[in-house]
């Protein structure tokens, strides 16, 4: 099982903007990728409902836990994405 | 502030002496004023096909009636006897409202916007609420029930966690709303977006609406309820759309009819020729392009000033108030908003010098906050209060914390003295004399040369004259002098006419202001939502009136509309109005 715990970047914390580039992002992964709180109930992180249950606020620490061919990759891809301020940055797109 | 000297009282003041017996008759018949004649065929309510409400954003526009799709009730279960069916109907609605939501994400320009449509189209599309739903469909529930219990686990999560997420409540219902119809086989719930122009339609319109309302193809707006200074009216006005409220009839209107709305009387005219609107809202384009020539200072035909002001919040909203003459208005709660503690002198004077460095040699009238348990201060840690708008707000709160006026008037103080703007401080919710007396001095303690206090209670305004040899001007903030007059609160769709600004007892009220600020030579302004009303600024220029402070879109009818008028005019349209039986022949025999 490859485990990465990060502190969430973003402003507004994974809401919004942020959480549903960290669920699309969870989405293409190779593997199913978990998300958890604390010691809370790990959920699946391609859903948007619960990972903006998760309340996760900036300075929050959240784990990350996938498993399987390209877990490690996928997870340092989705880590650096929760690390860092989206709010901070223009969508490629605008 | 710099009004000239009103001129001596005029024969034709309309207020009440005070050594004359209570007035009974009109100055002027209004039936005999060749003028005014019969009303029209567009104002005559006799026209049949012809529906009234209270017009509350001007213009002229037409097109076919759409209506707001409400949210269908739920109806009893039914049995299911195909759950992979049914489930498979569920989910197929669930990827409809993501596709629906896509579509307008994609359609949208504003960033802030594209997100949330994007965010909630991901939210309708998580694999966990198919998984629910396909669950729920197991368990023995038909599709929408099964939409409708698996978005009321998620809602109860959302509510749990609080602060962001239950601001997300919102978004979770309309997801829920647009899935059950969708399943029912009806219209999603919303602001319909067809592709052409049309009349849109609603009991009411809510915040959550307005978002995805596209000014390109909604013409104009028609609510059964709503008053003048309804979320509908606010809006209308913020996009320039002609709109009606409180015109019950609407709602009878199959869909597709062509009306003709003129939001300035309050008439919708059913059945018309769609040559006949293109006609109208031609006609109508060119009357505007014709206002917005009209540049220059606020006057009347025949010269007397009428200073046109803007109402704004911050900074931010300078730009669209820039064809004024300075600011009327500068509401100053949106500093204090969303704080746990009370903003700083140096945090408060910066943000008023952003303004006030804005507008050199201009006049702002800035006012003090405006909070209390009907606008809670997180900070303030006020008590509820059993009848919040009667209760400790606007100066009353300087009763309990004389600290915070002292400090907002310090940050005035100092940022009008690093910039060049004629800076004016005005209380809001001043009641007598003695609260405009303690005002003013606490105003020129500070070091700033003109106080005044809002009328927005009875009493100030059965008391302006004395209030006035306490200060140097009044202004009118008409939606909360309308609402104590009437003791009808401002947020009730059912009691919306009572609030209509024609009222002639409001009328009546806003002449005693205005007689006082003639007999003192001191100015008086009108800052509510009246002031944007083109037909009722010469009424309310007649009554005494100095100053009109209103938002940009309304500058140039308003001005366009004093300029055709001359003084001695808006006094005989003054008392048409004043001596009116009710807000409708108030209306009528000044249109």
């Amino acid at each position: 099982m490859a485990t990465r715990t990060v502190t969430i970047g973003s402003a507004s914390g994974l809401h919004a903007r942020p959480a549903a580039l960290f669920v699309a992002a969870a989405a293409a992964a190779p593997v199913p990728v978990t998300i958890r709180t604390g010691d809370k109930r790990p959920v699946p992180a391609h859903s948007m409902l619960s990972v903006l249950s998760l309340g996760a606020r900036r300075g929050t620490e959240v784990v990350i836990e996938a498993e399987g061919q390209g877990a490690e990759v996928a997870l340092d891809t989705l880590a650096d994405l929760l690390a860092r301020d989206l709010d901070a940055e223009e969508p490629a797109d605008a | 502030m710099p009004d000239p000297a009103a001129p001596p009282l005029s024969p034709a003041e309309p207020a009440i002496d005070p050594a004359a017996p209570p007035l009974a008759e009109p100055a002027i018949d209004p039936t005999i004023d060749p003028a005014i004649g019969p009303a029209g065929p567009v104002s005559d309510p006799a026209v049949p096909g012809s529906l009234r409400g209270i017009g509350v954003s001007p213009g002229l526009a037409g097109g076919p009636v759409l209506r707001v799709a409400e949210v269908p009730a739920l109806p009893e279960p039914t049995p299911v006897t195909e759950p992979a069916v049914e489930a498979d109907r569920a989910v197929a609605a669930l990827a409809e409202v993501v596709a629906e939501l896509t579509r307008r994400a994609d359609r949208a320009t504003e960033r802030t916007l594209v997100d949330v449509l994007r965010a909630q189209a991901m939210m309708a599309d998580d694999p966990v609420l198919r998984d629910t739903v396909r669950d729920q469909v197991g368990a023995g529930l038909d599709a929408p029930h099964a939409v409708d219990a698996a978005f009321a686990g998620h809602r109860t999560a959302f509510e749990a966690a609080g602060g962001y997420l239950a601001e997300r409540v919102a978004d979770l219902d309309d997801l829920r709303n647009r899935t059950v119809a969708v399943c029912l086989g009806r219209p999603m719930p919303g602001v319909p977006s067809p592709g052409h122009r049309y009349v849109l339609t609603a009991r009411d319109l809510a915040p959550a609406d307005t978002v995805d309302l596209d000014p390109e193809q909604v013409a104009a707006l028609v609510t059964e309820e709503g008053g003048p200074t309804s979320h509908t009216a606010i809006l209308a006005r913020a996009l320039g759309l002609p709109a009606v409220v409180a015109c019950p009839a609407v709602r009878e209107l199959s869909e597709g009819t062509v009306v003709l709305v003129d939001g300035g009387t309050g008439v919708v005219r059913v059945g018309v020729d769609p040559a006949e609107v293109t006609a109208a809202e031609t006609a109508d384009r060119a009357r505007l392009a014709e206002a917005v020539e009209v540049t220059g200072p606020g006057r009347t035909a025949d010269g007397r000033p009428v200073a046109l002001l803007g109402n704004i919040g911050s900074a931010r909203d300078l730009a669209a108030v820039a064809g004024a003459e300075g600011i009327g208005l500068f509401r100053t709660e949106l500093l204090f908003l969303d704080r746990s503690r009370e903003p700083g002198l140096a945090e408060q004077a910066e943000a008023y010098r952003r303004v006030f460095a804005e507008l050199p040699g201009r006049r702002v009238v800035i006012r003090t906050l405006d909070a209390g348990a009907d606008k809670p201060l997180s900070f303030l840690n006020q008590p509820d209060e059993p009848n919040p708008a009667l209760g400790v707000r606007g100066l009353r709160l300087a009763r309990q914390r004389p600290e915070l006026l002292r400090t907002q008037l310090a940050a005035i103080a100092e940022a009008a003295r690093r910039t060049g703007a004629e800076v004016s401080v005005m209380a809001p919710m001043v009641a007598t004399r003695a609260e405009a007396a303690e005002f003013a001095a606490a105003v020129y303690a500070a070091g700033l040369p003109r106080a005044g206090v809002m009328i927005e209670v009875p009493a100030a305004a059965l008391r302006a004259g004395q209030l006035l040899e306490e200060v140097d001007f009044l202004s009118i903030g008409t939606n909360d002098l309308s609402q104590y007059t009437f003791a009808a609160d401002r947020q009730s769709g059912v009691l919306a006419d009572l609030l209509d600004p024609w009222q002639p007892a409001l009328l009546r009220l806003i002449a005693e202001v205005g007689a006082a600020g003639r007999a003192a030579g001191k100015p008086v302004g009108v800052c509510g939502e009246a002031a944007a009303d083109p037909l009722l600024a010469p009424v309310l220029v007649g009554l005494g009136v100095t100053s009109l402070s209103m938002s940009g879109r309304a500058l140039p009818r308003v001005r366009a509309a004093l300029a055709q008028r001359s003084y001695p005019d808006c006094e005989r349209l003054a008392r048409l109005a004043l001596y009116a039986d009710d807000p409708v022949r108030a209306r009528e025999a000044v249109a």
